[in-house]
């Protein structure tokens, strides 16, 4: 299989622009949580940085041919993270950035969770949590069948991980040997109830997704030098053994209110706490306050 | 689709593979060609000789569903999924998004009951052109329970928006409807029985279209709109009635959805009563569907004949069917006392 080429525009961005984008995925996080009235921000807060690593840095995508037959496929499994997905694809050049003014408004194509029939760069539609590492199985297979180099990513929330399916998916892929097909899960310790730990443990996810034949690398979500490393290091498509990056993050990293917070999950922000978390990510990321579990 | 450039068919096939069919033998008299689910891998192999999206998978049923057929002429674009029904389903729309049209089968209990929500949110909605199979469907799995019994599935799959729902009288009309399938837009459910439904359509029925009931037999007094597995019960009984002087019409209603409600109409206009006879339950299905057309037109007789909201008793399939009345001595029964309600 041949090394994946970058389109030369996207490539070798200096960590502040990328620092900038993870930036501006959590304050239009916020603009379009107060369009729509509600939204998950915490849950995208905690993605921001992988988000601005795949889409800035390393898929191989081309903005002006969302249906390019060799781009790298990238399945949304945590659906409800698309509320920072969508401002990328508009930032990249999928759709102007204005369609996002009436999102979630009656007709719009833009809704919690994303809809591939209606939306150029949603590579698949989601929002059932547990499904998206059985579509991205699907792609890597359809991949080695048509004979592309192209690479299948699946951004997984840890919640989700309780879904059976994902084993399904996990445990075939490993059958399988999809090495193009990569793992991301955003690690962020909570689900709805409290978290992962005590609703439902996930962990240990190295050693499980190990224990499904998969190469298992366990970085920090939010630190994009290394991040980008990670990415940088993935093998190639191929036969071998599928790769999982376990990306340990924080739910709602950014404002320091909404940290390891179970208050934050969804809904909508209005009046002094829009405008704290709007001051806060202006002014960056900071050291944590909260213990991490 | 660029050709893969290797041999790549052991990567999708499990250590068992090699085993092998033994050639397909007849059953209780009925000639091996004439079984539906004994020619799907056949006729899929056929399809994919010239259209390389085809592809075809399985939950570890490639023996039960006869696509090990396939499997052996395509080994490289056959991919056993192991006892993981959803994951199939699922991925089956992955791989429909690249361009590939699956062919997914397994039990129709697994295949739409357990598979419904893959189904509905990663095939349906998205428009993926998934073709899921549901083989011994109905009671037809006998004793094995109601664990291994779809009685349900066309009732929730009738449901799904943007879904076809197609069943098969008899191997022949299952070619059709997989010729026909692959170029049809959207995503489909096809519906099987066990793989031994006597013949009725003596070759492929050329004029094949989703959507459009077939008219067996024409007749004035009675029309019994029938689908699947019944299409032949009602064929015989409908034969039995004329020779009693009776001019019953036969419909094979194949698709499920989009449903011909003009051929219903023209039904109730034409015909004095109407029998709607499925290997299913009176809820939701073929009955339901065919009910929800007549509540709009003129009364007239109707009667569904299924399975009576309620889970099969175990048994050989064919006692049940004697049992259900779901055979042609049954649906005989049923007509004439629809008949006898119209005099």
């Amino acid at each position: 299989m041949s090394v994946q080429s970058q389109p030369a525009d996207r490539r070798n961005f200096p960590e502040a622009y990328l620092a900038d984008r993870a930036r501006f995925i959590r304050l239009e996080t916020l603009r379009l949580t107060r369009i729509a009235g509600a939204g998950h921000y915490s849950s995208t807060f905690s993605a921001a940085e992988l988000f601005a690593a795949l889409y800035y840095a390393h898929l191989r995508i081309d903005p002006a041919n969302p249906k390019w037959e060799d781009r790298d496929r990238f399945v949304l499994s945590k659906g409800h993270a698309a509320i920072g997905l969508y401002p990328v694809l508009a930032d990249l050049g999928f759709y102007p950035a204005s369609k996002l003014d009436d999102f979630t408004r009656l007709g719009s194509p833009f809704g919690d969770h994303p809809d591939m029939k209606k939306i150029p760069g949603i590579d698949f539609s989601s929002g059932s949590l547990g499904h998206g590492l059985s579509i991205a199985l699907g792609m890597a297979l359809a991949g080695r069948m048509a004979g592309r180099d192209y690479r299948t990513y699946c951004m997984l929330g840890d919640g989700e991980l309780n879904e059976g399916q994902i084993w399904e998916a996990a445990m075939a892929a490993g059958h399988f040997k999809l090495q193009g097909l990569i793992g991301i899960v955003d690690r962020n310790q909570l689900s709805i109830d409290g978290p992962t730990e005590k609703v439902m443990s996930v962990e240990p996810l190295v050693d499980r997704f190990a224990a499904f034949g998969w190469d298992v690398t366990r970085i920090d979500g939010h630190d994009l030098p290394t991040i980008l490393a990670t990415l940088a290091a993935l093998k190639s498509a191929g036969e071998g053994k599928p790769q999982m990056i376990i990306a340990d993050t924080i739910k709602g990293r950014g404002v320091k209110y909404m940290e390891l917070s179970l208050d934050w999950h969804v809904g909508n922000l209005v009046g002094a706490d829009y405008d704290s978390a709007w001051a806060e990510i202006e002014a960056g990321l900071q050291p944590l306050e909260r213990e991490v579990s | 689709m660029g050709a893969a450039g290797q041999d790549q068919s052991t990567l999708f096939r499990g250590d068992n593979n090699e085993l092998r069919l033994k050639d397909a033998k007849s059953v209780r008299g009925t000639p091996a060609r004439a079984m539906p689910a004994f020619i799907l891998g056949e006729e899929l192999a056929d399809l994919a000789e010239t259209d390389p999206r085809i592809v075809v998978a399985t939950a570890d049923l490639a023996n039960s569903s006869r696509t090990r057929d396939f499997a052996n002429r395509h080994p490289h674009r056959f991919i056993d999924f192991g006892i993981a029904e959803r994951n199939m389903i699922t991925a089956a729309a992955g791989m429909a998004s690249c361009g590939f049209v699956p062919y997914v089968a397994t039990f129709a209990s697994f295949a739409a009951i357990l598979g419904a929500e893959a189904l509905k949110t990663d095939c349906a909605y998205p428009r993926m052109k998934v073709r899921v199979i549901g083989h011994h469907s109905g009671i037809s799995m006998g004793f094995y329970g109601t664990s291994h019994h779809s009685t349900e599935d066309l009732g929730m799959m009738r449901t799904i928006a943007d879904l076809t729902v197609v069943c098969a009288a008899d191997a022949n009309q299952l070619r059709a409807i997989l010729r026909a399938s692959v170029d049809h837009p959207g995503a489909m459910y096809i519906r099987l029985g066990r793989g031994r439904d006597a013949e009725v359509y003596g070759e492929v029925p050329a004029d094949f279209t989703f959507g459009r009931a077939v008219m067996l037999r024409d007749g004035a007094d009675l029309t019994i709109i029938a689908t699947g597995s019944q299409v032949h019960a009602a064929l015989v009984a409908a034969d039995r009635l004329a020779g009693e002087g009776r001019s019953v019409r036969v419909l094979d209603m194949h698709t499920i959805k989009p449903l011909d409600a003009d051929a219903v109409r023209a039904a109730a206009r034409e015909t004095r009563a109407i029998l709607t006879v499925e290997e299913h339950n009176v809820i939701g299905g073929l009955g339901s569907a065919v009910a929800e057309v007549l509540v709009e037109e003129e009364r007239i007789p109707f009667r569904r004949h299924g399975i009576m909201d309620e889970f099969s008793l175990i048994g050989p399939p064919t006692a049940l069917y004697a049992h259900y009345r779901l055979d042609a001595e049954g649906v005989i029964a049923v007509a004439g006392e629809l008949l006898l309600e119209v005099n």
